[in-house]
């Protein structure tokens, strides 16, 4: 099978081992990810000021190239499935916005929001199946304790990102159990590490990141997983002292297709 | 001084409607910037409604705002408070000589793990 992805710049550069676990496990299951052809990169996060619609562009043609293939788009980093995410719900629920942004491509063919958006924990889930998954584990996690680390961006707003209980996710929890580790359910799984404020605000992100890990910590994890680089780089940034590993990077491992991932 | 916005150009560019909201104040409670905003979540929707604009205009509590919706998800009535920030927000940085974030100052902001990721959301947040 194949789907078309859409990696992202992040993946491109300081997080390859998002990107490249992906693609690796992905073909395990039978499922090649198509990379869309000159994506641009989605800007980060999604504005939500109905005044703000260059910034919608990027994740339009990506939408549009994907289901004029016949393709659902599938993204792993957290920020760039929340944009493209909105940005298809947006196309398909705000007609005035979907003409104005049709003057920009002009090519003949309106889009509407018709393509279908995954994420790849959805992939695995929706597509793949996490018994299909647990069958291909040749290196179980052993009951290693992880605390799935989802943030905002994969849970909100739920109305529209609908991945997940947005107030007690599962699919991440699942994804460690058919990997044979332990899930940690912890409070702050689903607060913010303080994001893009790490720029100018290195004590607020610290603030917010330290929430997090000492309570993960507090629980019992010995690992928190996560699908966003920003998380990934404020939890690290701030002192973690449990490693902070991509999902993809853990399910290449069980999967026995990367070393050990404990960096 | 950014002057005021009118409150209906708000509520157009952000689809909010703050005469829903019921004052419980969840919004605020479960903001992560809470600490850093100088207006919170919930007195946006309520100076807005009542058209005191300039001062949310001149706070730096729109830049404090992490864009991470839980205010939104949270609020029991749907009004979605951070989309009406974003409004506010948007307003300013739009305006000639208001962009909060330049290019000039991002090379110290930086080592060598930020993903790009920071550097191009920091720009759609505080600049134009
Ligand atoms: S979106 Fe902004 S205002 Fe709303 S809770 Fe998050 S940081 Fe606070
Ligand atoms: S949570 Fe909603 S109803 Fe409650 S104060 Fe905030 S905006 Fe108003």
């Amino acid at each position: 099978m194949k789907l078309s992805y859409f990696p992202g710049c992040t993946l491109k550069n300081k997080a390859k081992s998002l990107d490249i676990y992906a693609r690796k496990s992905s073909e395990l299951f039978g499922i090649t990810l198509e990379e869309i052809d000159n994506w641009q990169c989605c800007g980060g996060v999604y504005s939500t000021a109905k005044n703000d619609v260059a910034t919608k562009l990027a994740s339009v043609r990506a939408l549009k190239q994907a289901y004029e293939k016949g393709q659902a788009l599938v993204t792993v980093c957290s920020a760039c499935h929340n944009v493209i995410k909105q940005t298809n719900h947006l196309m398909k629920n705000d007609t005035a916005i979907a003409k104005k942004i049709d003057r920009y491509i002009n090519d003949g063919s309106m889009y509407t929001g018709q393509a279908q958006v995954y994420h790849y924990l959805e992939m695995l889930r929706d597509i793949v199946g996490f018994d299909e998954i647990r069958k291909k584990v040749v290196n179980p996690l052993n009951g290693k304790k992880i605390g799935a680390y989802y943030g905002c961006l994969l849970l909100r707003p739920s109305s529209v990102m609908q991945m997940d209980n947005p107030e007690n996710p599962t699919i991440m929890e699942e994804l460690i159990s058919a990997l044979g580790g332990q899930s940690i359910i912890y409070a702050n799984r689903n607060e913010c590490c303080g994001g893009y404020i790490a720029m100018e605000s290195g004590e607020l992100a610290r603030k917010k990141s330290n929430q997090v890990i000492e309570n993960a910590k507090k629980a019992g994890a010995e690992m928190i997983i996560t699908a966003c680089p920003l998380c990934r780089y404020n939890l690290i940034k701030n002192g973690s002292d449990i490693p902070v590993v991509y999902f993809t990077e853990l399910l290449a491992q069980a999967l026995g297709i990367k070393g050990d991932t404990n960096e | 001084m950014n002057k005021a916005y009118p409150t209906e150009e708000l509520l157009r560019i952000s689809g909010v409607n703050p005469n829903k909201c019921m004052k419980c104040g969840k919004c605020s409670a479960t903001c992560p910037a809470y600490d850093e905003m100088e207006y919170h979540p919930h007195q946006f929707v309520s100076m807005v409604n009542s058209g005191d604009i300039e001062p949310l205009m001149n706070s730096e509590s729109i830049f404090k705002c992490l864009s991470c919706f839980a205010c939104v998800d949270r609020c029991p009535r749907g009004v979605e408070p951070a989309k009406l920030i974003e409004a506010v927000r948007i307003a300013v940085v739009r305006k000639q000589g208001n962009n909060h974030l330049l290019a000039d100052d991002v090379p110290n902001m930086l080592d060598d793990e930020i993903p790009q990721q920071a550097i191009v959301s920091a720009f759609r947040k505080y600049s134009k």
